[in-house]
């Protein structure tokens, strides 16, 4: 629906931009991920097999502006429909407000792989099948206001359709599943929208922020029919979900840090005696960043997520289902060191949970062969616990290859 | 009759307030290379040559606005058009003299901004020999500097100045620079390594008249050492355009308006 309506105001504003100053550019791609520990649950032995071209339209005409930013790909692994809007908006500047209208990226927070306050829907399966960065992203269908008064900066972001987080497909991860038996599944999305604001605003030399959210979890909970066997079916669903949070980030010594916290507040269940929803949760993030050499830089995170109501956590989680802890402590390291006149990068991100040894490492090697022609090759490499984030994902290792013309 | 001498001490006194130190001839030459007008605009054009002769062209709007006088802070916005993988990449720097700049970055492929730790000013700028001093200036009390001699450049008339960095931190031994005594500007100047070898030179090989100031609008950093240089072109140039303050800001970075960055 929500998209219709993109394409409709897409349509409707073609007369504008054929006065407007219009540029095309994009891509051509080829992107391959190959397991090297187990073959997937569907019997393949790649992770993702595509080309992919992409083509953008930016269009500006005074105030006005319109981007569209579509995806055709071809994928060698029996996906259909793989034509793709990515972005497709209108904006209008005005001198201290402004509007964007249609599919857009959203990214709130200062996480690397973290997020406490960005509410916004990512592509986790973009991300641990080795594609290029900016698929961790996926737009929402919304319209952001923008208001710049003196004291603060104000970003409003209403969404009449709420769009989930991509999760890892099931033919080609290897997925933690308590109810394995269990094949009649659907999910059930909201129906309805979400709202999110943003506050900003320097403090004293630090940029400091706000965040409010009402809106549905992005990742899907799992609900038996019957707790008691036999269970017939499962059902999907998005937990009602507030967040409240703030940021700053600054200097600090010879790098930058960042400190963010959230409380998440899990409406649906707000006593914690509902197994199937999450508990209402606190997340805490410590960043520092610095340059210890020329071309390289360090970036270190400490993330903390506590349950709200643990013991009723306890209480109700069903027999069988993987015990959380209360607490959850994860730290990250990222380095980035460039070579060659900034042309080829090594970057190696690595994560660990400190409660459940989950750990996630992604190395990767990118090399610009001119200004139109870059490749990278790279890894992701997962284990830990069984049922965690990244532990179940332990024979889903992979290596993969991006090769990108742009034009 | 015995006055002769204050007579001649008189008649050196004018001479004496020419001769400019070598450090008030460095802060002449800063403010008329890096802080003319109370703002600036050009379209720099850079391409990184290596010593083969292959090219990789970085294309950026650059804009500059002086928040005091020479010397002062300085704020800067810079838009990149290519390579085509950081079109649409902003870049923000608030410079501060003796202290460290505070920077952001806008990330297009995932829409983030995001505050960067202040390298190193001696590090290099988007992989070009120029390194972020050279972009944006070096702190004048960083270094001792002495007028050394004078020398002809083609047609102009230079002061040659020594500039000696005054921590031990410095990656380099010290520098030469040749300024324009008419103009101010630093026409070539030399880095030499902590052992004296010349590893690195700069020229500035066209200068011209934008709005009545001097402006170096070609320029060249070639490293001696690698054999890779750095020719930068600078087009569209403008002065005291009266760019907002507010265009500094993360709004404007996400957004950067069509009519400062084209």
């Amino acid at each position: 629906m929500s998209r219709c309506a993109t394409v409709c105001a897409v349509v409707l504003l073609a007369p504008l931009a054929a006065r407007a100053e219009v540029t095309f550019s994009g891509f051509l791609q080829q992107n391959t991920a190959v397991n090297t520990v187990a073959a997937n649950p569907d019997g393949r032995h790649y992770k993702w097999l595509e080309e992919r071209a992409q083509l953008k339209l930016d269009a500006t005409d005074g105030a006005w502006r319109l981007l569209a930013k579509g995806d055709l790909a071809y994928d060698h692994l029996g996906r259909h429909d793989k034509s793709e809007l990515r972005e497709g908006y209108v904006d209008y500047t005005a001198g201290n407000w402004d509007m964007r209208v249609g599919r857009q990226v959203i990214t709130w927070g200062l996480g690397d792989l973290v997020f406490v306050n960005d509410v916004f829907p990512k592509d986790y399966e973009a991300l641990f099948a080795g594609r290029p960065l900016e698929y961790l992203k996926r737009g929402v269908d919304a319209v952001k206001l923008g208001a710049y008064p003196e004291f603060a900066n104000f970003e409003l972001v209403l969404s009449p359709d709420f769009r989930e987080s991509r999760m890892p497909d099931a033919n080609r991860f290897h997925l933690y599943d308590p109810m394995p038996a269990v094949t009649n599944r659907e999910t059930i999305g909201p129906g309805q929208g979400d709202a999110g604001l943003r506050i900003y605003r320097d403090v004293t030399g630090y940029d400091t922020a706000l965040y409010l959210y009402r809106g549905f979890q992005r990742a899907p909970s799992m609900r038996p029919d019957s707790m008691t066997a036999p269970t017939k079916k499962i059902s999907y669903f998005y937990p009602q979900l507030s967040v409240y949070g703030a940021s700053v980030s600054g200097r600090a010594g010879d790098g930058v840090m960042s400190l963010e916290a959230a409380y998440y507040d899990s409406r649906q269940d707000r006593s914690g005696k509902d197994f199937a929803v999450p508990n209402s949760q606190t997340r805490l993030l410590a960043g520092y960043q610095i340059q210890p050499a020329e071309d390289l830089s360090l970036g270190l995170q400490y993330y903390a997520e506590a349950m709200s109501d643990y013991g009723a956590y306890l209480v109700t989680l069903p027999t069988g289902f993987p015990v959380d802890k209360r607490w959850s402590h994860t730290v990250t390291a990222r380095l980035t060191h460039f070579f060659l006149h900034q042309t080829l990068r090594l970057s190696v991100y690595a994560s660990y949970n400190a409660s459940n040894g989950d750990h996630f490492v992604n190395p990767e090697l990118r090399y610009s062969f001119t200004d139109k022609v870059w490749g990278a090759v790279g890894a992701n490499f997962f284990g830990g616990k069984p049922s965690g984030q990244f532990g179940q994902l332990s024979h889903d290792d992979n290596v993969y290859v991006q090769v990108r013309y742009e034009f | 009759m015995k006055r002769w001498w204050i007579w001649m001490i008189a008649g050196l006194l004018p001479l004496q307030a020419l001769a400019l130190s070598g450090e008030e001839v460095m802060k002449k030459s800063q403010a008329a290379f890096l802080y003319p007008g109370k703002d600036f605009k050009a379209r720099v054009v850079m391409k990184l040559i290596n010593k083969d002769g292959q090219e990789r062209v970085r294309e950026l709007t650059m804009l500059r606005k002086n928040v005091g006088e020479p010397g002062g802070e300085q704020k800067y916005f810079m838009y990149f058009f290519q390579p085509a993988d950081v079109k649409d990449m902003t870049f923000m720097t608030y410079k501060y003299p003796a202290k460290d700049d505070d920077r952001w970055m806008f990330i297009p492929a995932i829409n983030m901004v995001k505050r960067i730790a202040a390298q190193d000013r001696r590090s290099s700028f988007v992989g070009s020999d120029f390194t972020y001093e050279d972009v944006s200036g070096r702190d004048i009390e960083d270094d001792t500097h002495a007028v050394e001699r004078e020398e002809k450049i083609g047609s102009r008339d230079c002061i040659v100045v020594k500039s000696t960095p005054k921590g031990t931190d410095a990656d380099f031994g010290y520098k030469l620079t040749w300024v324009d005594k008419a103009n101010f500007l630093p026409i070539k100047e030399e880095q030499y390594d902590k052992k004296g070898t010349r590893y690195k030179l700069f020229t500035a090989d066209e200068v011209a008249d934008i709005q009545s100031i001097p402006t170096v609008v070609k320029r060249n950093m070639k490293n001696l050492q690698s054999g890779h240089r750095t020719e930068v072109a600078y087009l569209k140039t403008a002065y005291n355009l009266g760019i907002e303050d507010s265009l500094f800001s993360e709004r404007f970075l996400r957004q950067p308006p069509r009519k400062w960055v084209d």
